[in-house]
């Protein structure tokens, strides 16, 4: 039995009196891509936020290669390897590619006592990071981050994170804004780090992305775990409904074609909450 | 060439490591916009104002007006690519002024002492300013309007206090006058110098040293920024700090060229020096922007401000040029800004 990377045990999360997250446990081992699903508001951010740092559990334990971590701040969780890398990738649109890849760790060369930016490395080195997780477009650090497409962006994202050490890495929804092409981009960095033996927590509510990488997969409802299990134990309808909280999302289009074509092409009034 | 893989020519682009100073590699810096500003402004004057602007005596005219805006325009600018206004400097500049003559002038100290007083005005302000941008998260906007007005009615209250009058007068000694006040070849202000002093020391700043990237980046996302790891705060409270520094020190140098210091006076630099930076390509919110880019803005802005009394034009056209000059600046920055943006879509292509 290997030791998971990074463990959850009976986590609880509350904001004065409103409770989040509900009783959580989960694992992730190293070289597996844990698929977190959940549809909005079913408190994925929160989970993600709690596991690096921002919020501290209300209750439960975090656990890191079987031994009890507290997290005071990000910089905490960062410092032990967890990154997160959230929706948009790049935050620094207007900064070239290798100085955004550097920020808080630029590469320096001392000339007297001056301190210089060392240029030429960090471009070299940022080029090169995220070619070897095959993105062989970006070859020129100089190029602006606001001038890459989202995947680009994301898988940049990606590489930056490895190339620091990460060792657990949060993406939060990668492919949500992306095109289909992009976002097969994006998945196979999400393999490629996986490859490399990091823990990969994959936060989405696009079961065919899940499906595409994930190992094991942890579906939310309303801050508490509903579903917890392995790649091939449920089909993709079956996930779709766990996410949709038990309604039947497959027989929807049925439903409203039916409904349309008894009310004259109009779609049905959305159900009373 | 033609037949290479995809592959191999990205290794081979990434290889050759020294840029091209190709055309287009120089219309995505920053500075692209306002260089073109710069020329334009210069040749029509060189038509309209004739063989007087070129002139060393037209030269000085405008680099005289050019250093003393110029060193305050250059930590604007750097505080605008961090993403922070510092309106104060319009106060901070007859504080320090006020303090230095008050000290030296009315009261007899030594120089150095009423010098040292005026610049530390200049860091206290910076000081406030920028404690009370990271603590209240006040726009700075808004916090340096509120420290401008206080500063203005400090000084103006102090001077009634203690000189019983609104303004002060000073005899500056050799050597202050010497480093301070002198005129070299008698129209050169020695301002200059210290204006490019201080452009090499922040050219140095922003874009060689690795606190560069730190300013770039907290005026691109401060969260992300500090998230990353940099000192958000204290880079916030240092750069107040320079631009107070640096408006006590023109306030300073003033008292010592005009031999006297008033109250009233220094409002002007408040939006010259936002002009000057705008029109030299920093973006108003943040994140972009470049030292020489700065300086192109400030020359392009002075030579405007005194070339029109070198023309046979009225003279208050200058103000209707440098509006229309800052609006087709910010146009143009843009675009220029969205080639530099665009650049990846054209390569794939």
């Amino acid at each position: 039995m290997t030791t998971p990377v990074l463990e959850l045990r009976n986590v609880n999360k509350s904001f004065g009196p409103i409770d989040v997250l509900h009783d959580i446990s989960l694992k992730v081992n190293a070289g597996e891509v844990l698929c977190l699903l959940g549809d909005n508001g079913a408190g994925k951010s929160t989970l993600i936020k709690t596991l690096a740092g921002v919020h501290k559990p209300t209750s439960g334990e975090i656990w890191m290669d079987g031994e009890r971590v507290d997290f005071g701040k990000p910089k905490d969780a960062a410092d032990r390897g967890i990154a997160t890398v959230h929706q948009f990738g790049g935050t620094f649109p207007l900064m070239s590619i290798g100085r955004s890849f550097f920020v808080g760790v630029e590469p320096v060369k001392k000339i007297g006592p001056f301190k210089i930016f060392d240029r030429k490395t960090a471009n070299e080195t940022a080029v090169k990071a995220v070619q070897e997780f095959g993105i062989t477009r970006i070859d020129d650090g100089d190029r602006l981050i606001g001038g890459l497409s989202g995947g680009e962006r994301q898988s940049l994202a990606i590489a930056r994170a490895v190339h620091f050490g990460a060792r657990v890495l949060i993406l939060d929804e990668p492919t949500a804004a992306l095109g289909v092409k992009q976002a097969s981009h994006v998945l196979r960095i999400v393999l490629e780090a996986k490859k490399r033996g990091i823990a990969v927590i994959f936060i989405t509510h696009q079961v065919t992305h899940a499906m595409a990488v994930g190992d094991h997969f942890a579906v939310l409802i309303r801050g508490a775990l509903a579903a917890n299990f392995m790649r091939d134990e449920k089909s993709r309808e079956e996930i779709t409904d766990l996410m949709a909280g038990g309604e039947a999302l497959a027989d929807l289009g049925s439903e409203i074609e039916t409904y349309m074509e008894s009310h004259e092409g109009h779609p049905p009034p959305p159900p009373a909450e | 060439m033609a037949t290479a893989t995809q592959s191999k020519s990205a290794a081979s682009a990434s290889g050759s490591s020294k840029p091209l100073l190709t055309l287009g590699r120089i219309a995505r810096r920053p500075e692209a916009g306002s260089f073109l500003g710069m020329a334009a402004v210069f040749t029509f004057f060189v038509i309209f104002a004739g063989k007087i602007f070129v002139s060393p005596a037209g030269f000085a005219s405008w680099l005289n007006v050019a250093a003393e805006i110029g060193i305050v325009a250059l930590p604007i600018g750097i505080l605008m690519i961090a993403g922070e206004l510092d309106l104060s400097i319009g106060a901070i500049i007859p504080a320090a002024s006020l303090t230095t003559a008050v000290v030296s002038g009315h009261y007899g100290a030594p120089e150095a002492v009423g010098i040292f007083a005026g610049l530390a005005v200049g860091l206290l302000v910076g000081l406030v300013n920028g404690l009370l941008v990271i603590r209240t998260q006040v726009p700075s906007l808004i916090v340096t309007i509120g420290t401008m007005f206080a500063v203005m009615g400090l000084t103006l209250g102090f001077a009634v206090l203690l000189t019983g009058s609104t303004s002060a007068f000073i005899v500056p000694g050799a050597v202050s006058k010497a480093v301070l006040g002198q005129f070299i070849g008698g129209m050169f202000q020695i301002t200059i110098f210290w204006w490019i002093t201080a452009a090499l020391i922040m050219a140095y700043l922003l874009h060689v040293s690795p606190v560069g990237n730190w300013i770039f980046a907290l005026g691109g996302d401060r969260v992300s920024a500090r998230n990353a790891g940099i000192p958000t705060e204290r880079l916030t409270i240092s750069l107040f700090m320079i631009s107070g520094f640096c408006a006590a020190f023109v306030g300073v140098s003033q008292a010592m060229v005009y031999q006297s210091a008033q109250v009233a006076g220094g409002q002007a630099f408040i939006f010259n020096s936002i002009m000057c930076v705008v029109i030299g390509g920093v973006l108003l919110t943040g994140g972009f922007g470049s030292v020489i880019g700065i300086i192109f803005g400030t020359i392009t802005f002075s030579m405007v401000n005194q070339g029109i009394y070198f023309t046979g034009f009225d003279p208050n056209l200058g103000s209707v040029i440098i509006g229309a000059l800052l609006l087709i600046a910010v146009l143009t920055n843009d675009s220029f800004r969205q080639l530099a943006l665009s650049y990846s879509t054209k390569k794939k292509s």
